[in-house]
Parts: structure tokens; sequence; C-alpha cells
């Protein structure tokens, strides 16, 4: 552990150092580092990032009813996880891949703690109460999986063969359902997600990859048999909302209500009846979405839309741009699953897909999966800012 | 093969992986093209009904009950009122310990079991941030003692409501009748917009009849509401229009004196303003207290009503039909004189009985040792049965229906209040329609004395008072006067219908109406028990009807004739006689003689009080006095604005 720290804090000196000495490197032959660089932020991500969080600020405050406090302590989260983000920025990512068996492992037993002495949290065992903080290991595999993938394949002939994909299944399946007994679907799929995404970039044979789809597709009723009696409804409730429009149902009907009323410009700021009169479930957490394409109906909705797609078009060119294997694995990965995560959101509050508990990245309120998201954001500026120049 | 692994081939690894990320990139662009689709889907295509089913959700229009119209007597007294109740209501939400405060309420007030059985009920079914009621109709002790504890219930409200009351209960029950909740039957004959905040409907008498005049328009108000059902705010309200006051006729001082006068007997009492047609006192004994319904009246004092042999909620003078007796005789007597069948002057022998040429049935006088000699006018005034046996036997049925029928019997009176039945003026066609039996002789000479299938309502022989008081015009009966609107601004008067006249010479009334008077002044006149002691004029003409009379013979045999199966009691007045101002009829079941004495107080009553009841603002224009040869007078059409007692057709 020791030993870690020591590296960690050796890699913060060192990027210190550099930026200190920047004047000397300017000088010197070797290509030109801008400042920011220098510092490790990847400045468009960076600002597609903070435009995102100051849109969803605005949302937050009027999904909360105008409570300052609550938008107050989510700028708190913010800034904590902007200080993680620029953290991890300052750690060269052969670090990353040096503890990633650790993190995975940590992060595997951590699981397996929260099964045993989890705090019971809204009827499922999520979190892990650590004295001070009530901590949610589940997010850290979100980052974890993508890794150990990432970092079993950086050594290894891509396509991978048959017996590495089994073994990437199990990377992948052994936290997953750990999750998903804890229980929380929504995370466990994430992670599965996450997963197959680093497995899709690894060039994995399409054959398999229909294989692996149909296998899901017949395994389906024994999913369904392991399923909660709450999981069951939700889908029950996706394939037919009007089955029970005052309880499973209510939830997609309202938000749908919310969002068709919105309309092309919206009711305005701070003028969405379905949220302001609580008719919305979850108004300030998962169907945050709604707010926006109520309020600031479909201009607003698609201004936030691309704003994702700004940060995901640089985390694709992050990963296009990276240098060995491994990186080019994790950006990849990180950023394919912060696209399904927004778009699986987006497409639970629209009506799209089943109701599954995924928060809106960045907009929704809540604390942990801020920090998960900062922190890959913070792995990916570290991967583009840590690159070797080649001089041509 | 190990050799092989360890070598990777970076330039291809990373071709690959572009590759796949093209591929992505397509996948993403497809999603996101699905999603923008949707959105538009929603936002575009769907959004008008998505704006409506928000509009739903937090938009409502709480409809606002208007204020009942008040009922008034002539005299000014109110009939019916609405008094505030109050009832005690807890609001859960705000109460921290829902037991722990019953428990202390209880200490102050007396609360019971059933209560707070119901209360635990409604708590567990209806929202807990709305008040639900612990228990109704606080006395003012109650709503005082409350009052001084209250600061020590957060959450525990008083909370008032208008219910009908009727202050003067059983002497209106079946006039003013009752209100009672609204029944579904009873919401789908109204408007269910106008009725959204309504809970109680008139359900008998005039409550029923002026329902629309007295229930007045539902106001709304739009309001916000949240999730919970939690009002917002108000953003729009139309206030009710409250209900028409009602003026009746009817004098409570009359009315009173008529019920009592009637005292334990069952029967009605109908009197009538002659020169207007307005009903001064309807009388129907026994009765009931019609408050006992407002709120919902409980199953065993409904049965207790309902299933009385007395009848009570049974209201005679519409609905009962009962025959004529001798007072058809004055009438009869009318038509025979204007058809020449007789002359004044025509006089018989009475020996007690009479019988028809060639059958052998003996039709007996009500004097068994007869009456002598009697003409036309003795005949009236001792009520003769022989003679009217031999005049109905000369007339035939024909005439005695015709007169019958020109005294408007036989067909409602369009009175104010539903339920009215027409009487029955017997015809051979109707025997043969109705009874599928021919027409017997006797049948006629029956009917010359009022008995038979003839039937007629007390208000229909009120009616036929009023127009032997006339001289042959009057209005159509009726209770209301006018109805005000409730801040007294608007006044409609009521448009009372003028009867067709009915026409014969002027010495035939007055020959007739001598007789009536005969009837009081007369030593031998059957009507001494009404006249005795009377300190004006008066005419009138009593009557004893058989119940059971199939053969017109009278029951016998018994020396005690069971109550149910004993002649009902008849007498037809008016007075004083040059200028009628009441005319009257009184009926008492199954109790012979007992209808003059309760005639002759009510008469009484009314003339040592008539200055009270005389208010000329009240009386629409007098009757024109008819000319026996003149046709009468064409009522006036009555414009719209009025009412008319035909508005129920």
């Amino acid at each position: 552990m020791w030993f870690f720290i020591g590296q960690f804090l050796s890699d913060i000196m060192q990027s210190i150092n550099s930026y200190i000495h920047r004047a000397q490197a300017k000088k010197s032959t070797t290509a030109y580092r801008s400042t920011w660089q220098r510092l490790h932020i990847d400045f468009f991500l960076f600002t597609s990032v903070l435009a995102v969080i100051t849109m969803g600020l605005f949302i937050l405050y009027s999904a909360a009813n105008q409570n300052m406090h609550i938008v107050e302590k989510q700028l708190l989260r913010f800034l904590i996880a902007f200080f993680i983000m620029l953290i991890a920025a300052q750690i060269p990512p052969q670090r990353f891949r040096q503890w990633t068996p650790v993190i995975y492992f940590l992060g595997l037993m951590l699981l397996a703690a929260v099964l045993a002495i989890g705090v019971v949290s809204q009827g499922a065992e999520r979190w892990l109460d650590l004295g001070v903080v009530k901590f949610q290991p589940s997010e850290i595999m979100k980052i974890a999986v993508p890794m150990a993938l990432a970092w079993y394949f950086k050594d290894r002939q891509l396509p991978p063969s048959f017996k590495d994909v089994v073994i990437a299944g199990l990377i992948i399946i052994v936290p997953a359902l750990l999750v998903a007994k804890q229980p929380d679907l929504g995370t466990a799929l994430m992670i599965s997600i996450s997963g197959a995404c680093v497995l899709l970039l690894t060039g994995l044979n399409w054959r398999w990859i229909g294989g692996s789809l149909l296998a899901l597709v017949a395994s389906t009723p024994v999913l369904w048999h392991f399923m909660h009696n709450y999981q069951r409804q939700r889908v029950l409730t996706f394939i037919n909302p009007a089955r029970d429009p005052l309880g499973t149902g209510y939830h997609i009907i309202q938000s749908k209500v919310a969002i068709g009323s919105g309309g092309v410009l919206g009711k305005g700021w701070l003028n969405g009846t379905q949220s302001h009169l609580n008719f919305l479930p979850a108004h300030a957490t998962d169907f945050i979405f709604a707010v926006c394409g109520e309020e600031l109906g479909l201009i607003g909705s698609t201004v936030l839309i691309v704003l994702y797609l700004f940060i995901l078009y640089r985390c694709i060119y992050i990963s296009l741009k990276a240098q060995d294997t491994y990186t080019r694995l994790l950006a990849g990965g990180l950023a394919l699953t912060f696209f399904v995560s927004f778009y699986i959101n987006i497409g639970m509050v629209t009506g799209i897909f089943p109701v599954v508990g995924i928060p809106l990245p960045l907009i929704s309120y809540g604390g942990t999966s801020i920090m998960t998201l900062l922190t890959a954001f913070g792995i990916l500026m570290s991967i583009h800012t840590h690159r070797k120049l080649n001089t041509k | 093969m190990k050799k092989r692994l360890r070598i990777k081939n970076h330039q291809q690894e990373l071709r690959l992986f572009q590759k796949r990320m093209i591929f992505t990139c397509i996948g993403v662009g497809v999603l996101i093209g699905l999603l923008f689709f949707r959105l538009f889907d929603l936002q575009v295509v769907e959004h008008n009904k998505y704006t409506t089913m928000s509009t739903q959700n937090h938009l409502e229009l709480l409809p606002i009950a208007p204020t009942r119209g008040l009922i008034y007597s002539r005299d000014g007294i109110l009939l019916a009122a609405n008094k505030s109740v109050f009832s005690l209501e807890i609001t859960p939400d705000d109460v921290k310990n829902l037991k722990q405060t019953i428990t202390k309420l209880k200490q102050i007030i007396p609360i019971s079991q059933d209560d707070t059985d119901s209360f635990w009920r409604l708590v567990r079914r209806r929202p807990q941030y709305q008040g639900i009621p612990l228990k109704y109709h606080l006395s003012k002790q109650d709503v005082a003692k409350l009052y001084v504890n209250m600061y020590r219930f957060p959450g525990v409200h008083i909370k008032a409501h208008l219910m009908r009351y009727y202050p003067e209960g059983k002497y209106f029950a079946h006039t003013v009748g009752y209100v009672s909740r609204i029944n579904p039957r009873e919401l789908a004959r109204v408007n269910p917009t106008n009725y959204a905040a309504t809970n109680f409907i008139g359900k008998t008498g005039l409550e029923q009849y002026y329902e629309k005049q007295l229930h007045g328009l539902v106001g709304y108000q739009e309001v916000e509401v949240d999730a919970q059902g939690r009002i917002v705010r108000t953003l729009e309200r139309v206030a009710p229009v409250p209900g028409k006051n009602l003026y009746l006729s009817l004098d409570v001082g009359l009315q009173i004196a008529a019920t009592k006068a009637m005292g334990k007997y069952n029967g009605a009492v109908v009197v009538i303003q002659p020169s207007t047609g307005q009903i001064l006192a309807m009388v129907s004994t026994p009765n009931f207290d019609p408050n006992l319904f407002v709120d919902g009246i409980s199953e065993k004092t409904y049965r207790k009503l309902a299933d009385s042999k007395a009848e009570p909620l049974f209201n005679r003078d519409i609905r009962g039909q009962y025959p004529f007796g001798s007072t058809a005789k004055p009438i009869e007597a009318l038509e025979a004189l204007n058809d020449k069948v007789i002359t004044p002057q025509y006089t018989i022998f009475d020996p007690g009985w009479f019988k028809l040429p060639n059958y052998h049935h003996i039709y007996h006088c009500w004097l068994r040792t007869g009456h002598g000699n009697v003409d036309l006018h003795r005949a009236i005034v001792v009520s003769c049965d022989t003679f009217f046996y031999n005049l109905a036997h000369m007339m035939g049925i024909a005439k005695i229906d015709t007169v019958f029928n020109k005294f408007h019997l036989g067909h409602t009176m369009h009175i104010d209040i539903d339920g009215e039945l027409n009487g029955i003026v017997a015809s051979p066609e109707w025997k043969q329609r109705v009874k599928d039996k021919p027409w017997y002789p006797g049948d006629t000479i029956i009917s010359g004395i009022g008995q038979g299938s003839m039937l007629a309502t007390p208000l229909q022989i009120a009616n036929v008072t009023a127009e032997l008081a006339n001289r042959g015009t009057a209005y159509y009966p009726h209770l209301l006067v006018k109805t005000t609107s409730q801040d007294d601004k608007t006044t409609t008067m009521f448009k009372p219908t003028e009867e067709q006249s009915i026409i014969f010479p002027h010495w035939i009334w007055h020959f007739v109406i001598k007789a009536m008077v005969g009837v009081v002044t007369e030593p031998e006149g059957t009507g001494w028990r009404f006249g005795r002691g009377l300190q004006f004029s008066a005419a009138a003409k009593t009557g004893t009807a058989q119940v059971y009379s199939d053969t017109g013979t009278q029951v016998k045999g018994k020396k005690v004739i069971p109550i149910r199966l004993r002649s009902q009691s008849l007498l037809i007045a008016f007075a004083p006689v040059k200028h009628p101002k009441i005319a009257i009829a009184v009926l008492v079941e199954h109790s012979p003689h007992v209808a003059p004495e309760v005639a002759h107080k009510v008469v009484e009553y009314y003339m040592m009080h008539q200055h009270h009841l005389h208010d000329k603002s009240l009386a629409p224009p007098p009757l024109l006095p008819v000319d026996s040869t003149t046709p009468p007078p064409t009522p006036a059409k009555s414009s719209q604005q009025l009412i008319t007692p035909f508005n129920n057709d």
C-alpha cells in the first residue's frame, strides 16, 4: 500500500516539476506542450464537461424546486470530483496499468464486504458505511472492469482467442453478479456493458458477438427466474405502461407526459408543472432528463444531447490517439461506457428502455456516480496528456 | 506457438481498433438518431396529447355549491331554512398522536364509539392532509367547549356547513316537503355539472317541484393541485348563483290551527282564497317531521313511518281519493235546474227509501224514517238522499258527469306539488274500460248522492268549493306567490291560471247557495255542528261517504263498526257568503260528524285573524265578475318569464 502511495506522490511531484520547468522545455528541441498539457488537463474535454455540468446545475435548481441548498451540495460534490479528476489526470497511464490488478481485486473484496455487512439503504444493500463516508464499491467496478480487461489484453494478440474471451467474460461476470446480488440491476448492467464495450473494441469475432447475444436472449427465462419481483414489474411495465398506470407504470407515463408536454420550446425554466407539483417521480435524480424536456423543450434536450456528444467525441478521439493497447482499450471502453450510461438513462426516461436505476451522468443529483465519472475523465486526460510526442 | 503469441503486430491492432471504433461510431449515430426520433415523436407529433394529460394532471375544476333558496310563508315566516351545522374534523397529517388526541377530545365532549369507528375507517381510506370528520352535529355547548380548548389541539378543526332545516317541522311536511341526499337515479335526471357540489335534492312537495328555482347555479374555482391532490393556488373563481327564495300562499297560523283542529283524526283540510286561488292552508294528518329525512333517516324510524296504518307519509290532500258523498248534491242541483230537469218547486215525498221502477233493490235515505215532503231547497238543507236518488234517475248519468266535468273534477288541479291524482268521474264508458262491467241503473242512482265510483281528492273538493263561492270562476289552486332572488333585487310574481268559467244563470247560483246557507242556519240543517256560534254568514254542505260501499248499502250487522270501515266525514264551506274570502274542504277519515267541527275551528280562526292574512301585495288581480250571458274572459297569455303551474308538462 505504502508503495502505491509513494508512487502516487512522485507522479504528482513530477507533474508539478514539469509545470515549473516549462520554460526550459519550451527552449528545448522536444515538441511544444501547452500549459493545459503540462497541467495534464485536456482543454476540450474539460470545457465540454464543464458545460454539461453548468447546464445540469440549472436543471437541478429547477428540479429541486429552487432549493439552493441542494444545488450547493451538488456543486460541492463537483468540486471534490474535479479535484479527484485533476489528481487522476496527473497519474501517468503506466501507473494505472501497474495498479490495475490491485484495484480490480480490491473492488471485488469490497463488493463481497458490502454483501456481508452492507447497510440496507432503500431496500437494497449498496452502501458500505466507512464511518464517515458512505461508499458504493459497485461504482469502482465501472472503471475497474474496463481497466482489468485492457490490462488482460495488453500483451495478448488481438483479436482475442476463445480462451481469452472466456477469461475476459469471467472478469466481467464475477463483479456484475456480485452487484446484481445487492441488488442493483442498473449498475450490474453498466458494469457488464463497460466490459462488453472493451471486448467489442478488442476486435472480437463477429460470430462470437452474435452468438453471445443469442445466448443472452436464450437465457432470458433464466434471468427472469433470478429477478426480484420489482425488477420483473419494471420489465412488464416497459412492455405495456398502461398495465398499471398508478403503480409501476406511473413513472414512465408521467415522464412521457412531462417531455411530451414540453413541446419544441418547453414550458420555460422553472415552469414545469409535472416536476414542480411532484407528478414526476425522482425528478431530481434518475428522471431529471424529463425536467429538461418539459421546461427546455426539444431545443434544450437537443442542446444537452449535443453537449454529451461533444464529450463522447473527445473521448473517442483520445482513444484513437492512444499509443498502446492498454490505454487504447481503456479509453475506448470508458468512452463507450459513458455513451451507454447517458443513452440508457434518456432512453428509459423517454420510454425506449425499461426503467433501470441509472442516473443521468453529470446531471442527476447524487454523489457516487459523479466521482466515478470524473475519475474516468481524469484517466482519459492522463492518457491523452502523457503521450510521447513523436516528432516528425 | 508461444513465440507467435508474444509478437504483437501494433500496426494491425491499431487498424483493428480503428475499424471497430468507426463501426461503433456508426452504431452511436444510429442510436442517437433513434433518440431524436423519439424526442420528436413525443414533443412534436404527440405534443397536444401530452399537453392535455399534463393539464389534466395539475389543473382541477372544483365546483362550489350554490346556497339553496329559502321558503317563506305568506306572512314571511321561514318554512325551509339553511342551518349552519358544525362538525369536528381532524387532519391526521397535522396531528402527532391521533389516538391520544381523540382520548383527550373525549374528555371535553362526548364522542360515541360509532363516531370513532367510522373515523378510523375514513382515516384508512382518505388522504391524510384532508380534514376527516370525527363528529357531526355538534351542539352549541360542544362548539363552545371545543373552541376554548382549541389551542391544545393542532390539526383539529370545527367545520361549519349548511344543512336544510324546517323550523315549522311537521306542520308543512306534506306541502313544503323535504330535501335529502341526492341518489344516482336523481343525479341522472338533473344536469350533473350543476349538481357537482350539491349533496341534497328536493324529494317531495315544493322542495321537489321548485327544485330548479331553489337550487341555483353551481360556481367553480380552477385550482392547481400537486400530485398529492393538495391545492397549490387558485387560478380562477366563478361565484355560484344562489337559488331563489319562494314565498308561499300558505299561512303559518292557519296551517297550525287547521292541523290542531284535526287533532288525532286522520284526514285533510284545504283552505283556498277563492278570489286568487291561493291555498291558505293545506293539511294532511297524520304528519311527520321532515327534518328526519334531511340527513338520512334511520331504517327503524323510516319503517315505523312507512308501515304505520295511519300512513303519515301519504299526502291525502292531493293523493287521497274519496267519494264526494253528499257534497255532490249542490252541483247536481245546479245542473238539474239549468237543464230544467226539475223546477225549484218540484216536490217529492220521502218515505225513507227509494226504489227504481221494475227493480226490487231498496235505496235507503240516511234518515230511515224519511223526510216527508221535500223540495230541492229542503233536500239540500237536510241532505235528503231519496230526493237525489230520484233526481239522479231523472237526470241520467250523462248529465251528472257533465256537471262534474264542468267543476273540473276528474282532472288534476295542476297544483305545484308533484304526484297529484285525477280522481274519478264515473261514466258507463269508464266502467266498461276499467272494470269491464256494464253500467247498471243503480250506478246512476248512487252517483246522485256522490257514492259509487265517483272519487275526488280533498284539493279537488276544495276547488269545487271555491268555484261555488265565486259563482263559477276560479283560479287553479296553487301554493307559490312569488320568487325572489336571494339579494331581494328581482321578484317574479307567480301568474295563476284561470279556470274555465262555469256558466249558470244567476238565479240558479243564488238558489243553490241559499240552500247551502240553509245547511248552516236552518234548524234542520245538517251543518249545525259547523254553524253554531259562527259570527258571520257562511254556506256549507256536509257529506258522509261510505268507504266500502259496493252496493250502496250501509255496512251494518255490527254494533261497533271497525274504525277503518266507518264512514268518513266531509264538509265544504265558504264564508262570508256575499264576498267569500275563504273556501274550505275538510275530510276526516273514518269518523262521522267530525269534519264540521274541524271546519268550524278553522273558519273561526281565519275570521279572527283575517286582517293579518289579507295582504293586498300578495294578491293577483281579482277575478272579473262573470255575467251569465257574456263568455268568460280568456286568460292573458302568460309570458315566459312568469311561472305557470303547467311548467312540468
